[in-house]
């Protein structure tokens, strides 16, 4: 057999010339020593080698694939033992199955370069299939998954952001003027306050809001308006609702709203925004503004108790899941006039009523799908509202996946609107009015994923594949350094990127409140309210907020001078702005009154030098916060210092979030530290945090300090039934000097949003208050495209080096490995066999 | 067999319902269901009508564990104890405190979390034994040694640095595979590579050193001199008969995590941004979802048991003496 192998071998000229005397000499090798388990190894091409082994017909060549790099190390183990009893099929079949493992291998790795490539030139890091290459997509990422997409209960930022862009309530702010200006969305104009009093008589505009009995807000809509296509509107050819009486057989292939295979659309009217404000008094449904709501508009908390009664009954008959049409039941402040028009009728004057009609709360929701989303079967499927938004918006939610991705396309049936073509002097000059008057939206496609850790995110931002970020504390330094004259700007690396920062301040206040019902902070009998109002004052001279700024918010921030942000009506720049209590205008800047001003007062608080002037005791207060880590010590023991300039001994009572809001909520809590940001631009929004029936204990309201001073409830309700005018300012500066003077708050900062964009990103410009932005920004797909291929060009040498490492330490190996299997089993500098006994058990 | 698989399935009823005491035990001691409603009505504006009937909607509005307004059994099942774990062992897990169908997420989340667990676990269960293998027939050489002293650095370094120096060295710096993220299909592929070999890695450490002490021990005993004083080649004596005979305890710490892999991992899914049951997990506690975390922890400890069941039938199956009764 072995010789016929050979003489076929040697018959085979083809074969080169290497490859037959090595096939030769293994071949010789057998003869000499028949017995020989010693495998041996050769390296050869894979094709001559097979080549050689099919002319040579050889049935003891067992081959088997090796660890291989893109050549192929093949070894030849002609053991007898191995074939001898085989059949010359046997090791057909093997080579055949080694083959294919081969092949397999190869396609497998094949598949993995494929797809790492993403097949056609796209960067290796790349998230995003390579079809996607220079289309108008923009790309961000979210944290938080959303909990609400239904208008009725949406009240998160994050939530907002995806809702502003679907639906279209009324009302909208102008993009790019300040202060913030209302303008129409959907409606045709600015509706006007119709005020009434209570003989039903129309009063006039400057009427005094005791006689307003009544204001009534009459709304027309732009005729025309279509809402995206969606499976509540599909109808078949008998003109029926398609989808509206599924039955579990309709169900049993429908796991997502994009399973239905017809969609339909229809036009706007007024109903659906009376619908939709009848939606806020929904017994199921929890909005967060039906409580504020139901003081304003007519007849809501009856509404409210007509719709629960109604529930209740229907439950009775019909079990839990039966739908409660809101059309049978008619709401007595809200009516439609027209097919284009409708009326809400709200109880006194409440001038900030026009800034709700510009929130996703007031947006349009059509019957149809309230019905069709009310079917049995589909919640559990989580095809609700509440998952799936229908709108007229620019956009159209076509995935829902909140754990991965949440991905908006254009609105087919968008009504179309133009790029704003007036602006803020300095807009001009940014380029924000070059697109005035083209139609909006300018992205095709908003693709945002879920990044819940900030350094991926940070990252994929550097690599060019979100738009924008956000400015972790981790990174400051990495991309914001401070000029000469003291202004934030990108660093050279972001600059060289073409990263731009865009900054604005906050319509939000982050303060240090004092408990007033606290008989140290705040006083029971009027000389210790006096006392404690000096004492709170000495501290909040003594806090160095433009310190705290500095070291703990890398300077993103402002320091307040009382609870009224910049940008919002009330709030006054320079020297007059300036808190006169806490500071000096010094060289035409603000400055903290010295630490010895804060010291004279806490000794005419009864406290000099910090000790208690009665007892002698040192003055101990304690400051409630919620539970931090060890990032937060640092400014923790910050916040100690600070008292200490006053010789005060601050406690820390770290507590979780549930316990701290409970602390508040029962008025247990001293000083604590809290936040709020602006619903809209009106001082009402952050004046009322101070009034006096709002406060936490007893009425759970928004006024955690429990605050409350005659005088300044009694302006509070003057004021907030007043338009923006003179008079109204002159209210708002004295209510704010009352607080001044009274100190409830440490005032505290208002922090600075910093934002980076890449230089494709066009027409941003920070707005707080807007959310529905993303149809003004436009993306330069093409250019994106090119900078990601510059930046992530893939870097091979690591794999290369890798697999040469792998290689070079494998080989002392196997030639350990081989002097072990060729060996004898006692050699002299082997160990003793007592030894090898030995050798095993060893960990 | 099957007298002993009955009896164990009827031991882990107690047992589950321990766990679900447990869990909602601790649960409730730093959330109360006002909280609960507090959290998922927001910050701004809640009403106390809004929390009471928050309540109402959902079942908080019961005693947690005893009704002393009710009497016989209703004092124990008309308590919230009672109605949210009476359900959990007839697989409803009902809805998450937002609204959502909590099978439905458990179910197309189980996919993400198996795409890296089971790769991660078949993949570090063939390298590590094949390391230890090989260290073991490198013993009490300059291998073994360093070969020990690289697993115990390995066993040392957190878990969260495997990962962020992994996205920094792999994806940041070498721009070989992205950051984070997940795709379905053949697209997933790329995404899975990072957090595959940073599993594979992080847990090379502990396991090669655990894998490499069984085999160890098994290398003293008497089949293994007899089937060298065969004749046999080393690895063969490795790879044959020293592998088979440490399969029981190799089975042991493998097969009960195999029912874990479903659960997927809390810092890798986050971090690597897949939307797995460990993701689902951890926001649930963020923001007190009692109703995942209780199913998550009922169908995690259920999980285990399943897996503790099949570890003891594995070992019939490599051990023939072995008889379960």
């Amino acid at each position: 057999m072995k010789l016929q192998c050979r003489e076929r071998l040697n018959r085979s000229r083809s074969l080169p010339a290497g490859v037959r005397r090595r096939l030769g000499a293994m071949v010789l090798r057998e003869r000499r020593d028949p017995d020989s388990s010693i495998p041996f190894a050769m390296s050869l091409q894979r094709q001559v080698l097979s080549k050689a082994v099919s002319q040579a017909g050889c049935d003891k060549i067992v081959y088997l694939l090796r660890h291989t790099d893109w050549g192929l190390r093949l070894s030849v183990c002609p053991s007898r033992a191995s074939v001898k009893n085989r059949s010359p099929s046997y090791l057909a079949n093997n080579a055949c199955a080694r083959g294919f493992i081969r092949r397999s291998l190869k396609f497998l790795l094949a598949s993995l370069v494929a797809l790492i490539c993403g097949c056609s030139g796209n960067s290796w890091n790349n998230p995003y299939p390579a079809s996607d290459a220079e289309k108008n997509i923009l790309y961000s990422a979210f944290a938080e998954r959303p909990k609400h997409l239904d208008p009725v209960q949406s009240y998160s930022s994050n939530e907002i952001l995806l809702t502003a862009q679907i639906y279209e309530p009324p009302l909208q702010y102008h993009y790019l003027k300040r202060p913030y200006t209302l303008i129409p969305s959907a409606a045709a104009k600015l509706p006007v306050a119709q005020y009434f009093d209570k003989k039903e008589m129309r009063l006039h505009e400057g009427a005094d809001a005791a006689q307003i009995a009544y204001t009534i807000y009459e709304i027309s809509i732009k005729p025309g308006i279509r809402y995206q296509p969606h499976a509540a509107f599909a109808r078949n050819e008998q003109g029926d609702l398609l989808y509206h009486d599924l039955t579990p057989k309709d169900l049993s292939d429908i796991y997502k709203l994009s399973d239905f295979r017809h969609t339909g659309f229809r036009e706007l009217t007024a109903d659906d925004y009376v619908f939709q404000i009848k939606r806020l008094a929904h017994p199921k449904l929890h909005s967060p503004i039906f409580g504020l709501m139901s003081d304003y508009i007519v007849g809501l908390k009856e509404y409210s108790m007509t719709l629960q009664t109604a529930v209740v009954a229907q439950f009775k008959g019909q079990g839990g899941d039966a739908y409660l049409d809101l059309n049978s039941y008619p709401l007595e402040g809200v009516e439609t006039v027209d097919r284009y028009t409708y009326r809400i009728k709200i109880k006194g004057k409440y001038p900030q009523f026009m800034y709700w009609l510009a929130m996703p709360f007031f947006a349009p929701i059509p019957w149809e799908a309230d019905r069709f989303y009310s079917q049995k079967g589909l919640a559990e499927k989580n095809i609700t509202l509440d998952w799936y938004p229908v709108g007229t918006g620019p956009y159209m939610l076509t995935e829902n996946d909140p754990n991965r991705a949440m991905i908006l396309e254009k609105n087919p049936n968008f009504h179309g609107e133009a790029y704003p073509s007036e602006g803020m002097p300095e807009d001009l000059q940014a380029g924000l009015l070059v697109d005035a008057g083209k139609p909006m939206p300018f992205i095709d496609k908003v693709i945002s994923t879920r990044d819940k850790e900030s350094i991926p995110r940070w990252n994929k931002f550097l690599q060019g594949y979100y738009d924008a970020s956000g400015i972790g504390s981790d990174s400051f330094d990495q991309a914001v350094q401070l000029t000469g004259q003291g202004e934030a700007t990108v660093t050279e690396a972001m600059k060289e990127q073409g990263i731009r920062l865009e900054t604005a301040v906050a319509t939000s206040t982050n303060y240090m409140g004092f408990n007033m019902l606290d008989p140290v902070v705040g006083g029971v009998s009027k000389r210790e309210r006096e006392a404690a109002r000096k004492l709170r004052q000495a501290i909040s001279i003594a806090v160095d907020y433009e310190e705290y700024i500095s070291i703990f918010a890398n300077g993103r921030g402002v320091p307040a001078h009382g609870p009224i942000p910049p940008g919002i009506a009330g709030h006054r720049d320079g020297e007059e702005g300036i808190n006169p209590l806490i500071y000096d205008w010094v060289n035409g800047r603000a400055q903290r009154k010295p630490i010895k001003a804060a010291r004279a007062l806490l000794a005419e608080a009864g406290y000099p030098n910090g000790m208690d002037a009665k007892t002698g005791a040192p003055l101990v207060l304690y400051f409630d916060v919620t539970a931090r880590g060890v990032d937060d010590k640092s400014s923790l023991d910050w916040m100690r210092k600070q008292f200490q300039k006053l010789n005060i001994q601050l406690v820390v009572r770290s507590t979780d979030y549930n316990r701290f809001q409970d602390k508040i909520r029962k008025g247990n809590a001293q000083i604590f530290e809290w936040g709020w940001n602006a619903d809209y631009p009106d001082p009402e929004n952050f004046l009322f945090l101070l009034h006096g029936p709002q406060q936490k204990v007893g009425n759970e309201g928004e006024n955690a300090a429990n605050y409350s001073e005659p005088e300044y409830n009694q302006l509070f309700d003057q004021m907030k039934n007043m338009e923006n005018s003179a008079e109204r300012n002159k209210i708002i500066d004295r209510m704010v000097n009352i607080l001044r003077h009274d100190a409830p708050w440490l005032w505290g900062y208002h922090p600075k949003d910093y934002a980076l964009y890449h230089a494709w990103y066009g027409n941003v410009k920070a707005n707080r208050l807007s959310h529905n932005n993303i149809k003004y920004f436009r993306i330069d797909a093409g250019l994106r495209e090119q900078k990601r291929r510059e930046w992530n060009e893939p870097v091979l040498w690591p794999i290369v080096g890798g697999l040469i490492v792998l290689v070079m330490s494998l080989v002392p190996a196997l030639v350990v490995y081989r002097g072990r299997e060729r060996g004898t089993g006692i050699r002299g500098k082997e160990p003793k066999l007592a030894d090898q006994g030995s050798r095993g058990g060893i960990a | 067999m099957l007298n002993y698989i009955v009896r164990r399935v009827l031991y882990a009823i107690p047992i589950l319902i321990g766990v679900n005491l447990i869990t909602f035990t601790l649960f409730f001691v730093v959330n109360s269901p006002d909280d609960m409603a507090r959290m998922q009505l927001g910050i701004k504006r809640v009403t106390p009508e809004a929390i009471t009937k928050w309540k109402q909607e959902r079942g908080y509005d019961k005693p947690l564990m005893f009704n002393d307004t009710e009497e016989g059994y209703a004092q124990f099942t008309h308590t919230i104890f009672f109605e949210k774990s009476a359900a959990m062992f007839a697989f409803r897990f009902g809805r998450a405190d937002d609204g959502r169908d909590i099978a439905h997420e458990i179910k197309t989340r189980m996919v993400p979390s198996l795409a890296i667990a089971l790769p991660v676990f078949l993949l570090g269960l063939g390298v590590y034994i094949v390391f230890a293998l090989i260290m073991v027939f490198f013993r009490a050489t300059y291998v073994d040694f360093w070969g020990v002293v690289l697993c115990v650095a390995l066993m040392s370094i957190s878990g969260l640095f495997y990962i962020i120096g992994g996205q920094f060295l792999i994806s940041k710096l070498w721009h070989l595979v992205p950051i984070s993220g997940y795709g379905s299909g053949p697209d997933a592929a790329k995404f899975l590579v990072l957090p595959v070999i940073i599993g594979v890695v992080s847990g090379a450490g502990a396991s090669i050193r655990w894998y490499r002490t069984i085999f160890l021990e098994e290398m003293g005993k008497d089949y293994v001199r007899t089937a060298r004083a065969k004749g046999l080649p080393e690895s063969i004596v490795l790879f044959r008969h020293v592998l088979r005979n440490a399969m029981i305890p190799i089975l042991t710490g493998a097969v009960v995590v195999i029912p874990l892999l479903f659960l997927g991992s809390f810092i890798a899914e986050s971090f690597f941004g897949i939307p797995g049951l460990g993701s689902y997990t951890i926001d649930a506690i963020n923001s007190q979802d009692f109703a995942v975390v209780r199913a998550m922890v009922f169908l995690g400890s259920l999980l285990y048991i399943v897996g503790l069941l099949l570890t003891d039938i594995s070992y019939t199956l490599v051990d023939p003496r072995i008889r379960l009764e």
